[in-house]
């Protein structure tokens, strides 16, 4: 796979999403770099989720194109889509893990299907997966029911790089974990980004994460993408919605802290 | 010994994954290993990977049970849900005498709601299901008894049959499998959701307020719904003797009355409220051992169904011996 810096992997063009009468995304365009951490924020309820289960094809666009990888989804045939799916994975807010599995059988589970390896390799490629994301070996025969909100996350990544996909993408990933899970969880996916040479497009509420992890943010307020850039940018706009959002309360303590940590 | 990657265009976590262990399998041989010419790009995810795999003590997991173990395993388990069942039968038991003290705490709300549920839309099914069921005992009868010319004693026998057991026992696995299961697998994804752990830290007893309506609820729509079921086998009876049989619905009415007594009526009702706190009981306790997992839910949906409707056909077997011995 040629890397050529610059060309989107991921390109939204004039997308259109409602429900009934609602429009939930309003013409939206979006681009997403390879090798990029994008990081998407938008209020409760902005279409955010919507907007990344588009791309990732759980929910029909009502007009406009999503291209991934440089090939229209929409004019994909059954195969080709399912090639597609191979090579990207999703960590779903919740984890979404298999509950009925054991924590090495929910990361094993694509490789089962998708690739044709003996027992033993597969559960020692499993256990490799899992000792990356952190997740000790003694856990790997737990069932989803007995981990902690971390840990769930955690074995979520490993089930979403299992089978080496080129993008990932998090949906909220450090919601619910407390401030120093949720940094690690940041870095964890800051250093896997750069070893396994991931695009990441990420769905989140934490400034911290967008501080620490993200290259590039967009804002969805509105139905439409309102601002786009470096963090460093987004100080500057002058949206109602992104001014609050970043200049606020919250916001505020964050940038004193991180110039003050700068300096 | 040295292996050379300088061929190699592209490197993913599997490919890594094998090199580590050839290295680490080469190293335990003794042999010093070296790589030679891994592009730069891919030497942090070799590292990583390489970190990653080097513990190898073994992740099998706990094994499957032996024959004998998995008989005595099945057998311990049995004899616990049975001490579960008593439990919640305890439970209930101090719940109903806590609101029987102080009635204003009863919930009646959700005991009309579940009413309704378990009861008024029940009866459809119940009465067409009870109906084929008093036919065909009918229809039967007729076909065997006329060979002997005893055409008469089907009345007996559908009256008799339907008002002492198999109104009461249709009715009862019908609830069973209707109402039970949707207990079940209403409190087991309750309990899945943490709702039930949350109504007990804002200091509401799940079994005031989730398992005492419900089980009230059947112990009144059960009697009632026998009533009616019987009534309907009762003139499937009727309409097959006389479409088949060939017997005036009037005759049939007055074999009815001289074949049956009132006896036979309370025999049949009075086991009806019995049977529904079984099925109650059985339902919400399984509802309660409903672990994380889609699958737990499941198992305890089967296991209830099933576990109450033993239960409801052993009960009937005690009652009948009871009702022998004291000439009922």
């Amino acid at each position: 796979m040629p890397d050529t810096p610059g060309t989107p992997i991921i390109s939204v063009h004039d997308l259109v999403v409602g429900f009934g009468s609602r429009l939930v995304l309003d013409h939206v365009f979006l681009n997403v770099h390879r090798g990029e951490i994008l990081g998407l924020v938008g209020g409760s309820g902005s279409g955010k989720s919507v907007l990344l289960r588009t791309i990732i094809g759980l929910i029909s666009l009502r007009s406009g194109s999503i291209e991934v990888f440089g090939k229209d989804l929409n004019s994909l045939n059954d195969t080709e889509r399912h090639y597609m799916r191979k090579r990207w994975g999703v960590l779903f807010q919740h984890g979404a893990l298999f509950s009925s599995l054991t924590v090495l059988q929910n990361v094993q589970f694509a490789m089962r299907e998708f690739l044709h390896l003996p027992e033993n390799i597969l559960d020692d490629i499993a256990a490799t997966k899992l000792a990356m994301v952190g997740l000790p070996r003694k856990d790997a025969n737990k069932f989803p029911s007995e981990l902690s909100g971390g840990m769930t996350k955690r074995v979520a990544l490993a089930r979403a790089l299992a089978l080496d996909p080129e993008i990932v993408f998090l949906d909220e990933p450090t919601s619910g974990l407390d401030p120093i899970s949720a940094g690690d969880f940041d870095s964890l996916i800051r250093t896997l980004q750069q070893t396994l040479g991931l695009t990441v497009f990420m769905v989140t509420h934490d400034l911290n994460s967008l501080h620490m992890v993200c290259d590039r943010v967009a804002v969805l307020a509105d139905g439409k993408i309102v601002a786009d850039g470096p963090m460093s940018s987004m100080l500057c706009s002058e949206h109602p919605w992104v001014k609050s959002y970043f200049r606020g309360q919250r916001g505020r303590l964050l940038e004193k802290y991180v110039s003050h940590s700068q300096v | 010994m040295s292996v050379d990657m300088g061929g190699v265009r592209s490197f993913d976590t599997y490919g890594a994954w094998h090199l580590a262990r050839l290295v680490r399998i080469l190293e335990t041989r003794g042999q010093k290993t070296a790589i030679v010419g891994l592009a730069d790009k891919y030497n942090g995810l070799f590292e990583t990977v390489r970190g990653a795999s080097a513990d190898t003590t073994s992740i099998a997991g706990t094994p499957a049970l032996s024959g004998v173990a998995t008989i005595g395993k099945g057998m311990t388990d049995a004899w616990r849900s049975f001490g579960i069942l008593l439990n919640m039968l305890g439970a209930v038991c101090d719940a109903f005498l806590s609101v029987a003290r102080r009635p204003s705490t009863f919930r009646l709300t959700a005991t009309v709601h579940q009413l309704d549920r378990v009861g008024w839309q029940a009866v459809p099914i119940i009465l067409l299901i009870t109906f084929l069921i008093g036919s065909i005992i009918a229809q039967q009868g007729f076909f065997h008894f006329r060979k002997f010319g005893a055409d008469d004693y089907v009345v007996d026998m559908v009256g008799i049959l339907v008002l002492r057991e198999i109104g009461v026992l249709i009715v009862a696995i019908m609830v069973a499998g209707r109402s039970g299961s949707s207990y079940t697998a209403e409190l087991g994804s309750m309990k899945m959701r943490e709702e039930i752990d949350a109504l007990r830290t804002m200091g509401f007893d799940p079994v005031e307020v989730l398992i005492l309506p419900r089980i009230v609820a059947l112990v009144i729509a059960l009697p009632i719904l026998t009533f009616l079921g019987s009534m309907s086998a009762l003139y499937g009876g009727e309409l097959v003797a006389w479409l088949y049989g060939g017997m005036n619905p009037e005759i049939f009415v007055t074999r009815l009355k001289e074949a049956i007594s009132i006896t036979h009526f309370k025999v049949g009702m009075i086991k009806a409220p019995f049977m529904a706190v079984v099925i109650g009981i059985v339902a919400c306790t399984k509802g309660l051992m409903v672990a994380g997992s889609a699958e737990s839910l499941g198992l305890q949906t089967t296991a209830s169904v099933v576990t109450s409707i033993f239960l409801v056909i052993v009960l009937d077997g005690l009652f009948a011996i009871f009702f022998a011995s004291i000439g009922m």
